[in-house]
């Protein structure tokens, strides 16, 4: 037999039909639906006189316009609106929903693994670019678009072409202060943000199978950032354990045959991959972005660079736009960056994890006086009330912090959270656009461990140095 | 949907690579349950002055002048030139929502975020690839000749410029005919619907954990 990739056993697995053309219909196991991306297809839905296909296979939640700080009331009517839309779409279609205020609520990306939701083998669609995340449990997991979602509440199915593969493969370990998200901003610094366009990629190599079910959904959650729609990481021992016993997850005799099914969910030896990008853990260093796009990243020790050393005229100019932008000089060091608030939230760094590692670096410390304001927004309910009985909240506290209540938050400000024109934020979120923390923020995407030392020193600095 | 067969569109180039849909249709105005009226905060935070709130009167607002879409040759626009890379970031349906109720029907660029390029054909608008050098070309060109127009041929899949090159392009035979014929997909899909059923019953057996919710 051909040796397969993942994800060719995952497409296989779930091919329904295929045009000559290579159009196919694929089956969606999980649907996962949250408020901005879901009132038009419910509305399509009626409209169009249609029934759900499978109820049983969505789960629903509220986080972009949740409020981290009241959780009962919604103040913008605008927001109000969307979120009670979500609420009686579910209740019209017996949908299971954690609404706002729900202990199990949080960021759609969080839950969905949190509640055993995402299983290895399945395919997972969400109206959110950052499904890429399920990846994570070697699930073909994409982000669509609200006619997709309409479409799979609809027939259960997408229309998809297969992908070409790229394998990341990153051997070694990672030193010290280096996380997934450092090894997320530098594939992308590599590739590009336009590297994985029309790849599903693979991550691979002993440093991944090194890294916790917490950093490899930080990874997959990146792959959207350098372009590719799905990412996704084997199964092996850290997968099954940290499925066992989860709410939605296979039980008892379920339980065994599953785990049975999952283990032969790798690329064989000899498997085909259209591109294949290798990586040195042990050369990867914390990084700090510097521009308005993911790929526009150095490390912490580097300095912001020239683009008149840029060749390439439209890269120069885009260079020169991101600079004038973010306000900052050919040449600064990235330690000499001074911030104004702080964001260790979002569907990439807001697991239990993530906060451990914040908390591991703030403990003891205060945030600067020119941070004025140091939020650390948990990814759900339940990471939440698990780092307060770790005691994290009060670390946090104690060093200045506000502990929040899980949402998007200030990852896109579709809340109250936002930065004011002009303001410079270390975020632990994944995008750095122009304007995506609020109209004219400035955003330096890093990992929780370096927007904690950031925090305490009010501006970049190498968290190796806090660590000993 | 709307079909799509030709068009001979006036023509505005957004210069610069990497357009995100965050900049296509910033998020606040996401927070519409509606899919129509995003045409007057396409491109919100380039195309005008201050902040965009939902629901705002956007013809009381000062307008950025130096913005492409603010500039008189530009008006009735129904083709956007574009650099690599366009649609990238977030998978919101509104970036072509906004396209299409502006008034664009077609988008030309040397390639296209997959989400994006994907929620245009559900749209009716066409995402047109070309190899990078013709692209260059068309800026080139574009930019010394006031009312440049751009001839779209979807059946044919060809482009051709106002001094008669024609460029072919690729489109996946699918989606073209969906767009030539403006089909409902899942109308279309609905009429597999045994194929489905059949799928899902070999899926129950071989993992039946798929189906039904939590324990
Ligand atoms: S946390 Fe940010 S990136 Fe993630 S789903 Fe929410 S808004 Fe999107």
């Amino acid at each position: 037999m051909n040796p397969l990739s993942l994800y060719e056993k995952l497409w296989q697995a779930h091919v329904v039909r295929e045009e000559p053309d290579g159009t196919a219909l694929i089956y969606i196991d999980r649907h996962l639906v949250h408020e901005v991306t879901s009132p038009q297809a419910f509305e399509g839905l009626r409209l169009a006189r249609r029934e759900l296909w499978r109820r049983d296979s969505i789960l629903a939640t509220a986080d972009h316009n949740t409020p981290t700080t009241n959780q009962t009331v919604i103040a913008d009517p605008v927001s109000r609106l969307q979120v009670s839309t979500l609420d009686q779409n579910c209740r019209e279609y017996h949908i299971t929903e954690f609404p706002m205020g729900d202990h199990r609520q949080g960021i759609v990306h969080v839950i969905g693994p949190e509640q055993g939701a995402t299983l290895p083998g399945m395919t997972v669609v969400c109206g959110d670019s950052h499904t890429s995340t399920h990846g994570a449990f070697a699930a073909l997991a994409m982000g669509i678009g609200t006619s997709e979602v309409e479409h799979v509440m609809a027939t259960q199915t997408l229309l998809s072409r297969k992908s070409k593969t790229m394998l990341v493969q990153v051997e070694g370990s990672l030193p010290r202060g280096v996380t997934a998200k450092d090894v997320a901003l530098a594939i992308i610094g590599h590739i590009g943000t336009a590297g994985g366009t029309g790849h599903a990629i693979e991550f691979a190599g002993s440093a991944i199978r090194g890294l916790s079910m917490e950093g490899r959904m930080t990874l997959c959650n990146m792959a959207i950032e350098a372009g590719a729609r799905a990412g996704m990481v084997a199964v092996d021992e850290t997968t099954i354990q940290y499925l066992q016993g989860r709410p939605f997850a296979p039980h008892g005799d379920q339980w065994d045959a599953a785990v049975a099914y999952w283990r032969t969910l790798h690329s064989d030896e000899g498997a085909h991959f259209d591109r294949v990008v290798k990586l040195d853990a042990s050369g990867i260093e914390p990084l700090v972005t510097w521009g308005t796009s993911p790929e526009m990243v150095t490390t912490v020790g580097g300095c912001v660079p020239d683009p008149a050393a840029e060749t390439d005229p439209t890269r120069r100019e885009g260079m020169e736009r991101a600079l004038r932008y973010m306000a900052l000089q050919p040449g600064m060091p990235i330690t000499d960056i001074a911030i104004d608030k702080v964001f260790i939230g979002s569907c990439t760094n807001s697991r239990i994890e993530d906060l451990r590692a914040a908390a591991a670096v703030v403990r003891g410390r205060k945030v600067a006086a020119n941070v004025k304001l140091a939020l650390v927004v948990p990814g759900s309910g339940l990471v939440k009330a698990e780092a307060e009985a770790e005691g994290l909240d009060k670390v946090f506290i104690e060093a200045g912090f506000e502990w929040r209540n899980p949402g998007c938050s200030m990852c896109l400000g579709m809340n109250d959270d936002r930065l004011s024109p002009g303001e410079r934020c270390a975020s632990t979120s994944n995008r750095n656009f122009e304007g995506r923390q609020g109209a004219g923020s400035r955003t330096h995407l890093v990992s929780p461990q370096m927007a904690a030392a950031a925090a305490v020193v009010g501006h970049f600095a190498d968290v190796r140095s806090f660590l000993n | 949907m709307k079909a799509f067969t030709t068009l001979d569109g006036l023509v505005v180039p957004i210069d610069r690579s990497n357009v995100d849909t965050d900049a296509i249709i910033p998020k606040q105005f996401l927070k519409s349950i509606r899919r129509t009226g995003f045409g007057p905060n396409l491109f919100d935070a380039w195309r005008y002055l201050d902040e965009g709130q939902p629901e705002q009167d956007n013809s009381k607002r000062p307008l950025n002048p130096d913005f492409v879409l603010n500039q008189p040759r530009y008006q009735g626009a129904q083709v956007l030139l574009a650099r690599e890379n366009f649609g990238c970031g977030s998978s919101r349906e509104h970036a072509p929502w906004a396209l299409d109720d502006y008034g664009i029907r077609a988008l030309v660029a040397p390639s296209f975020a997959d989400i994006f390029y994907n929620n245009c054909f559900k749209n009716g608008v066409l995402p047109i690839v070309l190899p990078a050098d013709v692209v260059e070309g068309l800026f080139r060109e574009l930019g010394g000749s006031p009312g440049y127009r751009l001839r779209i041929d979807l059946a044919a899949q060809t482009v051709t410029t106002p001094s008669g090159a024609t460029h072919g392009f690729s489109v996946d035979e699918f989606r073209k005919y969906c767009l030539l014929n403006g089909l409902d997909e899942i109308g279309l899909t609905l009429r597999h619907a045994d194929e489905i059923r059949a799928y899902e019953a070999r899926r129950a057996q071989r993992e039946p954990w798929i189906f039904g919710g939590a324990a």
